[in-house]
Protein backbone atom coordinates (compact mmCIF):
# COMPACT_ATOMS: atom_id res chain seq x y z
CA UNK A 1 0.00 0.00 0.00
CA UNK A 2 1.10 3.61 -0.95
CA UNK A 3 0.17 5.72 1.95
CA UNK A 4 -0.59 9.52 1.17
CA UNK A 5 -1.27 11.51 3.87
CA UNK A 6 -3.27 15.04 3.97
CA UNK A 7 -2.36 18.31 5.33
CA UNK A 8 -5.39 20.50 6.74
CA UNK A 9 -4.13 24.19 5.76
CA UNK A 10 -6.81 26.42 7.78
CA UNK A 11 -9.40 24.66 6.17
CA UNK A 12 -7.78 23.16 2.56
CA UNK A 13 -5.82 20.59 1.99
CA UNK A 14 -2.94 21.90 1.79
CA UNK A 15 -1.56 22.45 -1.52
CA UNK A 16 1.72 20.17 -1.37
CA UNK A 17 -0.47 17.76 -0.04
CA UNK A 18 -3.04 17.81 -3.18
CA UNK A 19 0.61 17.20 -4.91
CA UNK A 20 1.61 14.09 -2.63
CA UNK A 21 -1.83 13.03 -3.83
CA UNK A 22 -0.85 12.54 -7.46
CA UNK A 23 2.80 11.50 -6.46
CA UNK A 24 0.73 8.74 -4.67
CA UNK A 25 -1.30 7.54 -8.31
CA UNK A 26 1.84 7.66 -9.67
CA UNK A 27 3.66 5.48 -7.02
CA UNK A 28 0.42 2.97 -7.03
CA UNK A 29 0.82 2.77 -10.77
CA UNK A 30 4.63 2.61 -11.27
CA UNK A 31 4.92 -0.08 -8.02
CA UNK A 32 1.50 -1.68 -8.30
CA UNK A 33 0.62 -1.13 -5.02
CA UNK A 34 -3.17 0.01 -3.77
CA UNK A 35 -3.24 3.78 -3.07
CA UNK A 36 -4.51 4.57 0.68
CA UNK A 37 -5.39 8.44 1.68
CA UNK A 38 -5.39 9.46 5.05
CA UNK A 39 -7.66 12.17 6.83
CA UNK A 40 -6.04 13.42 10.18
CA UNK A 41 -6.22 15.68 12.99
CA UNK A 42 -7.65 18.61 12.54
CA UNK A 43 -11.38 19.93 10.88
CA UNK A 44 -10.77 16.11 9.41
CA UNK A 45 -14.16 16.26 7.71
CA UNK A 46 -13.51 19.21 5.86
CA UNK A 47 -10.30 17.43 4.65
CA UNK A 48 -12.61 14.06 4.24
CA UNK A 49 -14.98 16.15 2.32
CA UNK A 50 -12.29 17.53 -0.28
CA UNK A 51 -10.64 14.38 -0.76
CA UNK A 52 -13.64 12.50 -2.09
CA UNK A 53 -12.39 13.59 -5.49
CA UNK A 54 -9.44 11.71 -5.39
CA UNK A 55 -9.30 8.49 -7.15
CA UNK A 56 -8.15 5.76 -4.53
CA UNK A 57 -8.42 2.20 -3.20
CA UNK A 58 -9.57 3.56 0.07
CA UNK A 59 -9.73 6.84 2.54
CA UNK A 60 -8.85 6.25 5.97
CA UNK A 61 -9.86 8.97 8.43
CA UNK A 62 -8.51 9.34 11.96
CA UNK A 63 -9.89 11.43 14.55
CA UNK A 64 -9.21 12.18 18.04
CA UNK A 65 -10.61 15.76 20.03
CA UNK A 66 -6.54 15.56 20.95
CA UNK A 67 -5.16 15.92 17.86
CA UNK A 68 -7.51 18.88 16.96
CA UNK A 69 -4.84 20.87 17.11
CA UNK A 70 -1.54 19.79 15.15
CA UNK A 71 1.10 18.59 17.90
CA UNK A 72 4.44 17.19 16.67
CA UNK A 73 3.59 14.05 19.58
CA UNK A 74 0.24 13.61 18.67
CA UNK A 75 0.38 13.54 15.33
CA UNK A 76 3.68 11.22 15.25
CA UNK A 77 2.30 9.18 17.87
CA UNK A 78 -1.32 8.34 16.00
CA UNK A 79 0.73 8.10 12.14
CA UNK A 80 2.80 5.82 13.72
CA UNK A 81 0.14 3.58 14.98
CA UNK A 82 -1.50 3.72 11.38
CA UNK A 83 1.52 2.90 10.17
CA UNK A 84 2.07 -0.27 12.76
CA UNK A 85 -0.88 -1.86 11.68
CA UNK A 86 -2.04 -1.11 7.80
CA UNK A 87 2.45 -1.18 6.96
CA UNK A 88 2.07 1.02 3.96
CA UNK A 89 5.15 0.39 1.93
CA UNK A 90 5.99 3.94 1.42
CA UNK A 91 4.50 7.45 3.17
CA UNK A 92 4.00 10.15 0.80
CA UNK A 93 3.73 14.00 2.46
CA UNK A 94 4.47 17.43 0.90
CA UNK A 95 7.79 18.65 2.23
CA UNK A 96 5.49 21.39 4.33
CA UNK A 97 6.95 22.63 7.73
CA UNK A 98 4.72 20.72 9.81
CA UNK A 99 5.68 17.62 7.77
CA UNK A 100 9.24 18.93 9.08
CA UNK A 101 8.29 19.71 12.41
CA UNK A 102 6.67 15.82 13.15
CA UNK A 103 7.48 13.48 10.55
CA UNK A 104 11.11 13.01 11.56
CA UNK A 105 9.68 11.50 15.48
CA UNK A 106 8.18 8.85 12.90
CA UNK A 107 11.12 8.29 11.20
CA UNK A 108 12.75 7.59 14.44
CA UNK A 109 9.85 5.56 16.36
CA UNK A 110 9.42 3.20 13.36
CA UNK A 111 13.26 3.16 12.59
CA UNK A 112 12.13 4.24 8.74
CA UNK A 113 13.93 6.02 6.43
CA UNK A 114 12.80 9.44 5.79
CA UNK A 115 13.79 11.03 2.53
CA UNK A 116 12.79 14.51 2.74
CA UNK A 117 12.55 17.28 0.47
CA UNK A 118 12.28 15.21 -2.75
CA UNK A 119 12.73 17.10 -5.79
CA UNK A 120 11.63 14.44 -8.77
CA UNK A 121 11.46 10.32 -8.57
CA UNK A 122 12.40 8.10 -11.21
CA UNK A 123 11.26 4.77 -11.05
CA UNK A 124 13.86 2.54 -12.84
CA UNK A 125 11.96 -0.58 -13.35
CA UNK A 126 10.39 -0.63 -9.52
CA UNK A 127 13.67 0.11 -7.63
CA UNK A 128 13.12 3.85 -7.87
CA UNK A 129 15.79 6.63 -7.26
CA UNK A 130 14.95 9.72 -5.35
CA UNK A 131 16.48 13.17 -6.66
CA UNK A 132 17.38 15.77 -4.27
CA UNK A 133 19.06 19.08 -4.20
CA UNK A 134 21.82 19.51 -2.01
CA UNK A 135 24.39 22.15 -1.00
CA UNK A 136 22.46 25.10 -1.25
CA UNK A 137 21.18 23.79 -4.60
CA UNK A 138 24.27 24.14 -6.37
CA UNK A 139 24.25 19.96 -6.61
CA UNK A 140 21.95 17.31 -6.68
CA UNK A 141 22.05 13.94 -5.45
CA UNK A 142 20.16 10.50 -6.32
CA UNK A 143 19.36 8.17 -3.08
CA UNK A 144 18.79 4.72 -3.28
CA UNK A 145 16.99 2.76 -0.58
CA UNK A 146 17.40 -0.68 1.00
CA UNK A 147 14.56 -0.35 3.65
CA UNK A 148 11.84 -2.19 3.45
CA UNK A 149 9.60 1.13 4.01
CA UNK A 150 9.87 4.85 3.69
CA UNK A 151 8.48 7.93 4.57
CA UNK A 152 9.31 10.27 1.44
CA UNK A 153 8.00 14.17 1.56
CA UNK A 154 8.38 16.20 -2.17
CA UNK A 155 9.15 19.50 -2.62
CA UNK A 156 6.37 21.82 -4.10
CA UNK A 157 6.21 21.02 -7.90
CA UNK A 158 7.86 17.31 -7.79
CA UNK A 159 4.88 16.27 -8.97
CA UNK A 160 2.13 18.53 -10.78
CA UNK A 161 -1.54 18.51 -9.20
CA UNK A 162 -2.92 18.87 -12.90
CA UNK A 163 -1.72 15.34 -12.99
CA UNK A 164 -4.54 14.05 -10.60
CA UNK A 165 -7.32 11.54 -11.46
CA UNK A 166 -10.25 12.09 -10.24
CA UNK A 167 -12.90 10.03 -9.25
CA UNK A 168 -13.40 8.87 -5.92
CA UNK A 169 -12.43 6.39 -2.97
CA UNK A 170 -13.69 2.94 -3.37
CA UNK A 171 -14.06 1.88 0.68
CA UNK A 172 -13.58 4.37 3.87
CA UNK A 173 -12.09 3.20 7.17
CA UNK A 174 -12.05 5.03 10.14
CA UNK A 175 -8.89 4.43 12.57
CA UNK A 176 -9.37 4.19 16.07
CA UNK A 177 -7.32 6.27 17.64
CA UNK A 178 -5.47 5.67 20.90
CA UNK A 179 -4.42 8.38 22.72
CA UNK A 180 -3.91 9.97 25.96
CA UNK A 181 -3.00 12.56 28.49
CA UNK A 182 0.56 11.84 28.82
CA UNK A 183 0.90 11.72 24.89
CA UNK A 184 0.87 15.18 24.29
CA UNK A 185 3.93 17.29 26.60
CA UNK A 186 3.55 20.81 25.03
CA UNK A 187 0.84 23.19 24.82
CA UNK A 188 -0.20 24.89 21.32
CA UNK A 189 -1.42 28.39 21.47
CA UNK A 190 -2.94 29.53 17.84
CA UNK A 191 -1.81 30.48 15.23
CA UNK A 192 -1.72 34.19 14.34
CA UNK A 193 -0.02 36.52 11.72
CA UNK A 194 1.59 39.44 12.05
CA UNK A 195 1.84 43.14 11.33
CA UNK A 196 -1.09 42.90 8.59
CA UNK A 197 1.14 46.89 7.82
CA UNK A 198 2.83 44.21 4.98
CA UNK A 199 2.98 44.48 1.38
CA UNK A 200 0.97 42.11 -0.71
CA UNK A 201 3.55 40.99 -3.27
CA UNK A 202 1.41 38.23 -4.65
CA UNK A 203 -0.31 41.29 -5.95
CA UNK A 204 2.50 43.19 -8.33
CA UNK A 205 2.98 42.43 -11.62
CA UNK A 206 6.78 43.32 -10.97
CA UNK A 207 9.18 42.54 -8.59
CA UNK A 208 12.75 43.77 -7.93
CA UNK A 209 14.04 41.35 -5.41
CA UNK A 210 17.69 41.56 -3.75
CA UNK A 211 19.53 38.93 -2.17
CA UNK A 212 22.36 39.57 0.13
CA UNK A 213 25.06 39.61 -3.49
CA UNK A 214 23.85 43.22 -2.67
CA UNK A 215 26.95 43.09 -0.11
CA UNK A 216 26.00 46.35 2.24
CA UNK A 217 22.78 47.94 2.59
CA UNK A 218 24.26 50.81 1.65
CA UNK A 219 23.65 49.30 -1.70
CA UNK A 220 19.51 49.35 -0.85
CA UNK A 221 18.56 52.81 -2.29
CA UNK A 222 20.24 51.85 -5.75
CA UNK A 223 18.08 48.62 -5.98
CA UNK A 224 14.64 50.86 -5.04
CA UNK A 225 15.47 53.47 -7.39
CA UNK A 226 15.40 50.35 -10.43
CA UNK A 227 12.52 49.12 -8.76
CA UNK A 228 11.06 52.80 -9.09
CA UNK A 229 11.97 53.20 -12.67
CA UNK A 230 10.11 50.58 -13.32
CA UNK A 231 7.06 50.51 -10.72
CA UNK A 232 8.18 47.42 -9.31
CA UNK A 233 7.82 46.25 -5.82
CA UNK A 234 10.80 45.69 -4.14
CA UNK A 235 11.32 42.01 -2.47
CA UNK A 236 14.07 39.73 -0.84
CA UNK A 237 15.65 36.72 0.32
CA UNK A 238 15.81 35.57 3.62
CA UNK A 239 19.78 36.88 4.41
CA UNK A 240 18.59 40.39 3.31
CA UNK A 241 15.64 39.78 6.62
CA UNK A 242 17.96 38.27 8.80
CA UNK A 243 20.60 41.24 8.65
CA UNK A 244 17.96 43.60 9.10
CA UNK A 245 17.96 45.26 6.05
CA UNK A 246 14.39 44.87 4.80
CA UNK A 247 11.46 44.02 6.69
CA UNK A 248 10.05 40.52 7.14
CA UNK A 249 6.89 41.47 4.98
CA UNK A 250 9.34 41.72 2.17
CA UNK A 251 10.71 38.47 1.74
CA UNK A 252 9.75 35.57 -1.06
CA UNK A 253 10.23 31.84 -0.50
CA UNK A 254 9.46 28.78 1.68
CA UNK A 255 8.79 31.40 5.00
CA UNK A 256 7.69 34.46 3.33
CA UNK A 257 5.51 34.98 0.50
CA UNK A 258 4.67 32.92 -2.87
CA UNK A 259 5.29 35.20 -5.65
CA UNK A 260 4.48 35.10 -9.62
CA UNK A 261 4.70 38.11 -11.30
CA UNK A 262 4.92 38.88 -14.96
CA UNK A 263 8.51 39.60 -14.22
CA UNK A 264 10.87 38.74 -11.28
CA UNK A 265 13.64 40.47 -11.55
CA UNK A 266 16.44 38.98 -9.17
CA UNK A 267 19.66 40.84 -8.02
CA UNK A 268 22.53 39.02 -6.28
CA UNK A 269 20.47 35.91 -5.29
CA UNK A 270 21.96 32.44 -4.96
CA UNK A 271 18.94 30.64 -5.61
CA UNK A 272 18.59 28.28 -2.46
CA UNK A 273 15.67 26.07 -2.36
CA UNK A 274 13.70 28.15 0.30
CA UNK A 275 13.67 31.18 -2.24
CA UNK A 276 13.07 29.43 -4.89
CA UNK A 277 10.06 27.51 -4.07
CA UNK A 278 8.15 30.86 -3.56
CA UNK A 279 9.03 32.47 -6.65
CA UNK A 280 9.77 30.09 -9.73
CA UNK A 281 5.93 30.40 -11.09
CA UNK A 282 6.95 33.89 -12.32
CA UNK A 283 6.29 34.15 -15.43
CA UNK A 284 9.76 35.58 -16.48
CA UNK A 285 12.41 35.50 -14.19
CA UNK A 286 15.51 37.42 -15.22
CA UNK A 287 18.98 37.23 -13.00
CA UNK A 288 21.88 39.25 -12.21
CA UNK A 289 24.56 37.68 -10.39
CA UNK A 290 28.61 37.71 -10.27
CA UNK A 291 28.50 33.44 -9.96
CA UNK A 292 28.07 31.64 -13.04
CA UNK A 293 27.50 28.97 -11.17
CA UNK A 294 24.49 30.26 -8.70
CA UNK A 295 21.74 28.19 -9.36
CA UNK A 296 19.23 30.82 -9.79
CA UNK A 297 20.45 30.51 -13.36
CA UNK A 298 18.97 26.85 -13.74
CA UNK A 299 15.20 28.52 -13.26
CA UNK A 300 16.19 32.06 -15.09
CA UNK A 301 14.90 32.80 -18.45
CA UNK A 302 17.51 35.87 -18.85
CA UNK A 303 20.86 35.38 -17.13
CA UNK A 304 22.99 38.24 -16.70
CA UNK A 305 26.39 36.94 -14.91
CA UNK A 306 28.26 40.48 -14.20
CA UNK A 307 28.73 42.87 -11.17
CA UNK A 308 24.86 44.08 -9.96
CA UNK A 309 26.42 47.73 -9.11
CA UNK A 310 27.80 48.56 -12.76
CA UNK A 311 25.05 47.01 -14.50
CA UNK A 312 22.36 48.31 -11.88
CA UNK A 313 22.32 52.24 -11.84
CA UNK A 314 23.10 52.37 -15.39
CA UNK A 315 20.01 50.46 -16.56
CA UNK A 316 17.84 52.87 -13.95
CA UNK A 317 19.27 55.63 -15.92
CA UNK A 318 18.35 54.23 -19.67
CA UNK A 319 14.95 52.73 -18.20
CA UNK A 320 14.37 56.45 -16.58
CA UNK A 321 15.52 58.02 -20.10
CA UNK A 322 12.80 56.04 -22.10
CA UNK A 323 10.04 56.95 -20.78
CA UNK B 1 20.29 23.43 33.69
CA UNK B 2 22.19 21.52 30.57
CA UNK B 3 22.19 22.96 27.17
CA UNK B 4 23.63 21.08 24.23
CA UNK B 5 24.24 23.26 20.74
CA UNK B 6 24.39 21.01 17.55
CA UNK B 7 26.41 22.49 14.91
CA UNK B 8 27.88 21.05 11.73
CA UNK B 9 30.92 22.15 9.45
CA UNK B 10 29.70 23.08 5.80
CA UNK B 11 31.47 24.51 2.76
CA UNK B 12 31.40 28.00 3.12
CA UNK B 13 28.52 30.36 0.94
CA UNK B 14 31.71 31.22 -1.37
CA UNK B 15 33.24 27.91 -1.74
CA UNK B 16 33.53 26.33 -5.47
CA UNK B 17 31.35 23.22 -5.01
CA UNK B 18 32.37 20.60 -7.86
CA UNK B 19 31.97 17.00 -7.65
CA UNK B 20 35.17 14.71 -6.94
CA UNK B 21 36.04 11.89 -9.15
CA UNK B 22 34.28 9.45 -7.45
CA UNK B 23 31.07 11.30 -8.67
CA UNK B 24 29.96 10.70 -5.28
CA UNK B 25 31.33 13.70 -3.08
CA UNK B 26 32.54 16.84 -3.71
CA UNK B 27 36.22 18.57 -3.80
CA UNK B 28 36.76 18.89 -0.29
CA UNK B 29 40.55 20.66 -1.09
CA UNK B 30 38.99 23.73 -2.62
CA UNK B 31 36.42 24.20 0.11
CA UNK B 32 36.59 26.38 2.94
CA UNK B 33 34.61 24.67 6.01
CA UNK B 34 32.73 27.02 8.08
CA UNK B 35 29.48 26.69 10.86
CA UNK B 36 26.44 26.23 9.57
CA UNK B 37 24.70 29.27 9.40
CA UNK B 38 21.49 28.72 11.36
CA UNK B 39 23.82 26.48 14.25
CA UNK B 40 25.21 29.66 14.76
CA UNK B 41 21.68 31.29 15.37
CA UNK B 42 21.24 27.84 17.81
CA UNK B 43 24.58 28.42 20.06
CA UNK B 44 23.87 32.26 20.41
CA UNK B 45 20.94 31.69 21.91
CA UNK B 46 21.95 28.94 24.21
CA UNK B 47 24.59 31.52 25.18
CA UNK B 48 22.14 33.85 25.68
CA UNK B 49 19.83 31.88 28.07
CA UNK B 50 22.78 30.75 29.84
CA UNK B 51 23.78 34.95 30.53
CA UNK B 52 20.12 35.44 31.09
CA UNK B 53 19.95 32.97 33.97
CA UNK B 54 23.37 33.84 36.00
CA UNK B 55 25.90 31.94 33.90
CA UNK B 56 24.40 28.73 35.71
CA UNK B 57 23.66 26.49 32.21
CA UNK B 58 26.54 24.96 31.07
CA UNK B 59 26.43 25.30 27.18
CA UNK B 60 28.19 22.13 25.37
CA UNK B 61 28.74 22.32 21.51
CA UNK B 62 28.68 19.39 20.36
CA UNK B 63 29.89 18.15 16.16
CA UNK B 64 29.89 15.42 14.04
CA UNK B 65 32.16 15.39 10.88
CA UNK B 66 35.26 14.22 10.00
CA UNK B 67 38.44 15.95 12.08
CA UNK B 68 40.27 17.87 9.29
CA UNK B 69 36.51 19.92 8.52
CA UNK B 70 35.01 20.02 11.99
CA UNK B 71 37.75 21.22 14.17
CA UNK B 72 37.55 24.79 13.28
CA UNK B 73 33.87 24.65 14.44
CA UNK B 74 34.56 22.93 17.99
CA UNK B 75 37.20 26.05 18.74
CA UNK B 76 34.53 28.27 17.50
CA UNK B 77 31.64 27.56 19.66
CA UNK B 78 34.52 27.14 22.51
CA UNK B 79 36.21 30.81 21.95
CA UNK B 80 32.43 32.37 21.47
CA UNK B 81 31.67 30.97 25.17
CA UNK B 82 30.25 27.30 25.34
CA UNK B 83 31.81 25.18 28.28
CA UNK B 84 33.02 22.35 26.60
CA UNK B 85 33.02 20.42 23.96
CA UNK B 86 31.62 16.87 22.22
CA UNK B 87 33.57 15.91 18.86
CA UNK B 88 31.85 12.69 17.39
CA UNK B 89 34.57 11.50 14.47
CA UNK B 90 33.14 10.41 11.49
CA UNK B 91 35.03 10.34 8.34
CA UNK B 92 32.12 9.23 6.45
CA UNK B 93 30.47 12.07 4.62
CA UNK B 94 27.19 10.36 3.35
CA UNK B 95 25.92 8.93 6.38
CA UNK B 96 21.79 9.09 6.10
CA UNK B 97 20.15 11.20 8.69
CA UNK B 98 18.74 7.94 11.20
CA UNK B 99 22.25 7.32 11.56
CA UNK B 100 23.89 10.50 12.37
CA UNK B 101 20.88 10.89 15.36
CA UNK B 102 21.63 7.58 16.75
CA UNK B 103 25.35 8.59 16.66
CA UNK B 104 24.25 11.27 18.27
CA UNK B 105 22.11 9.84 20.70
CA UNK B 106 24.27 7.14 22.13
CA UNK B 107 26.81 9.62 22.80
CA UNK B 108 24.25 12.41 24.51
CA UNK B 109 22.12 9.91 26.22
CA UNK B 110 24.49 9.95 29.67
CA UNK B 111 24.50 13.68 29.47
CA UNK B 112 21.05 14.39 30.64
CA UNK B 113 20.59 17.62 28.56
CA UNK B 114 17.74 19.41 29.47
CA UNK B 115 17.73 21.61 26.03
CA UNK B 116 19.09 20.70 22.53
CA UNK B 117 19.58 23.35 20.41
CA UNK B 118 20.51 22.63 16.39
CA UNK B 119 20.03 24.81 13.23
CA UNK B 120 17.09 23.93 11.46
CA UNK B 121 18.64 22.44 8.54
CA UNK B 122 22.49 22.00 7.46
CA UNK B 123 23.53 23.92 4.28
CA UNK B 124 25.03 20.74 2.51
CA UNK B 125 22.87 17.77 2.57
CA UNK B 126 20.08 19.92 4.13
CA UNK B 127 17.84 16.89 5.59
CA UNK B 128 16.20 19.06 8.23
CA UNK B 129 16.21 15.98 10.36
CA UNK B 130 18.71 15.74 13.42
CA UNK B 131 17.29 17.63 15.86
CA UNK B 132 13.55 15.86 15.77
CA UNK B 133 15.33 12.79 15.36
CA UNK B 134 17.16 12.91 18.40
CA UNK B 135 14.36 14.57 20.51
CA UNK B 136 12.21 11.75 19.78
CA UNK B 137 15.51 8.89 20.13
CA UNK B 138 16.33 10.71 23.70
CA UNK B 139 12.43 10.79 24.41
CA UNK B 140 12.19 14.92 24.67
CA UNK B 141 9.62 16.77 23.52
CA UNK B 142 10.39 18.56 20.14
CA UNK B 143 9.69 21.86 18.32
CA UNK B 144 11.23 23.24 15.08
CA UNK B 145 12.16 26.53 13.19
CA UNK B 146 12.22 28.37 16.46
CA UNK B 147 12.51 32.28 15.88
CA UNK B 148 12.26 32.82 19.83
CA UNK B 149 12.62 31.54 23.07
CA UNK B 150 11.67 32.17 26.57
CA UNK B 151 13.33 29.37 28.87
CA UNK B 152 12.39 28.99 32.76
CA UNK B 153 13.84 26.22 34.65
CA UNK B 154 11.46 23.27 33.81
CA UNK B 155 9.81 24.41 30.26
CA UNK B 156 10.78 26.47 27.93
CA UNK B 157 8.35 28.83 25.31
CA UNK B 158 9.07 28.81 21.73
CA UNK B 159 7.88 30.93 18.75
CA UNK B 160 7.40 28.81 15.83
CA UNK B 161 7.47 30.22 12.50
CA UNK B 162 5.09 28.22 10.25
CA UNK B 163 4.45 28.40 6.77
CA UNK B 164 3.39 32.32 5.12
CA UNK B 165 3.88 34.25 7.79
CA UNK B 166 2.00 32.55 10.58
CA UNK B 167 3.42 31.96 13.52
CA UNK B 168 2.59 29.87 16.92
CA UNK B 169 3.82 30.05 20.39
CA UNK B 170 4.47 26.51 21.88
CA UNK B 171 4.72 25.92 25.58
CA UNK B 172 7.50 22.22 26.22
CA UNK B 173 8.41 20.73 29.15
CA UNK B 174 11.89 20.07 29.52
CA UNK B 175 13.92 17.91 28.36
CA UNK B 176 13.13 19.08 24.85
CA UNK B 177 14.85 19.08 21.39
CA UNK B 178 14.38 22.54 19.15
CA UNK B 179 15.56 23.79 16.09
CA UNK B 180 16.56 27.35 15.56
CA UNK B 181 15.62 29.20 12.47
CA UNK B 182 18.42 31.70 11.38
CA UNK B 183 17.98 35.66 12.23
CA UNK B 184 16.58 34.66 15.66
CA UNK B 185 18.91 36.97 17.29
CA UNK B 186 22.54 38.31 16.42
CA UNK B 187 25.55 35.92 16.90
CA UNK B 188 28.35 37.24 18.67
CA UNK B 189 32.14 37.30 17.60
CA UNK B 190 34.94 35.58 19.86
CA UNK B 191 36.57 37.34 21.69
CA UNK B 192 40.59 37.28 21.97
CA UNK B 193 40.09 36.36 25.61
CA UNK B 194 37.71 33.72 24.37
CA UNK B 195 39.93 32.72 21.91
CA UNK B 196 43.03 32.12 23.81
CA UNK B 197 40.31 30.69 26.46
CA UNK B 198 38.98 28.04 24.62
CA UNK B 199 42.06 25.89 24.51
CA UNK B 200 41.76 24.91 28.06
CA UNK B 201 38.44 23.80 27.79
CA UNK B 202 37.33 19.97 27.62
CA UNK B 203 36.97 18.31 25.04
CA UNK B 204 35.25 15.05 24.70
CA UNK B 205 36.11 13.10 21.47
CA UNK B 206 34.25 9.43 20.43
CA UNK B 207 35.37 7.44 17.55
CA UNK B 208 31.84 6.62 14.92
CA UNK B 209 32.01 3.61 13.11
CA UNK B 210 27.83 3.90 11.37
CA UNK B 211 26.05 1.03 11.14
CA UNK B 212 24.54 0.09 8.24
CA UNK B 213 22.03 2.62 6.72
CA UNK B 214 19.43 2.26 4.43
CA UNK B 215 19.69 5.01 2.52
CA UNK B 216 22.42 4.96 -0.28
CA UNK B 217 23.68 8.14 -1.90
CA UNK B 218 24.73 6.91 -5.09
CA UNK B 219 25.77 9.97 -7.25
CA UNK B 220 26.28 13.96 -7.07
CA UNK B 221 25.45 15.61 -10.35
CA UNK B 222 24.74 19.31 -11.61
CA UNK B 223 21.31 19.35 -11.66
CA UNK B 224 20.15 20.12 -15.18
CA UNK B 225 18.39 23.37 -16.62
CA UNK B 226 15.34 22.96 -17.39
CA UNK B 227 14.53 25.94 -19.23
CA UNK B 228 15.92 27.73 -22.04
CA UNK B 229 17.93 30.12 -20.76
CA UNK B 230 18.85 33.00 -22.64
CA UNK B 231 22.50 34.42 -21.43
CA UNK B 232 23.11 38.22 -21.54
CA UNK B 233 26.77 38.48 -21.67
CA UNK B 234 28.76 41.34 -22.92
CA UNK B 235 30.59 44.84 -21.75
CA UNK B 236 28.33 46.89 -19.01
CA UNK B 237 27.09 48.95 -21.87
CA UNK B 238 26.14 45.59 -24.16
CA UNK B 239 24.28 44.43 -21.29
CA UNK B 240 21.67 47.08 -20.10
CA UNK B 241 21.39 47.60 -23.96
CA UNK B 242 20.14 43.92 -23.76
CA UNK B 243 18.11 44.26 -20.88
CA UNK B 244 16.64 47.24 -22.03
CA UNK B 245 15.60 45.18 -25.22
CA UNK B 246 14.11 42.35 -23.12
CA UNK B 247 11.88 44.44 -20.65
CA UNK B 248 10.82 47.06 -23.31
CA UNK B 249 10.30 44.57 -26.71
CA UNK B 250 10.07 40.72 -25.80
CA UNK B 251 8.48 41.26 -22.26
CA UNK B 252 6.64 44.87 -22.63
CA UNK B 253 7.11 45.93 -18.90
CA UNK B 254 8.79 49.25 -19.06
Amino acid sequence: MILVVLENQRGNIHPFSIEAVAAGQRFASELNFDLAILCMGEKVDELKNQAQAFKASKLITAKNSMIDMYSADGYSKVLSDIINELSPKYVLMGHSYMVRDFLPRVSAKLNIPFVSDIISVDFNNGSPLYSKQVFNAKLATSIELSSDQALLSFQSAAFSSDDIENGAPETELEFDVQLSDQDIRSDSEPEFQESSSGVDLTAAELIVSVGRGIESEDNLPTMQSLADSMGAEVASSRPVVDMGWLPAYRQVGSSGQVVSPKLYFSVGISGAIQHVVGMKGSKNILAINKDEDAPIFEIADYAVVGDLMEIVPKLTEEINKSK
Amino acid sequence: MKIAVLTKAIPSYESSIRVDSSGKWIDESVVNYVVNESDSYALEEALQIKESIGNEPEVVVVTLGSEANTSKVIKDGLAKGADRGIFINNESSTTDPLTIAKLFSEHLKSENFDIVFSGLQSDDMGAGQTGVLIGEMLNMSTATLAIETQAESSKIKVKRELESGWFQWVTLPLPASISIQSGINEPRYPSLKGIMGAKRKELNIFDASPENQSQNFVNLYVPKNEKVTEKIEGDVDTVVSKIMDVLKNKLKVI
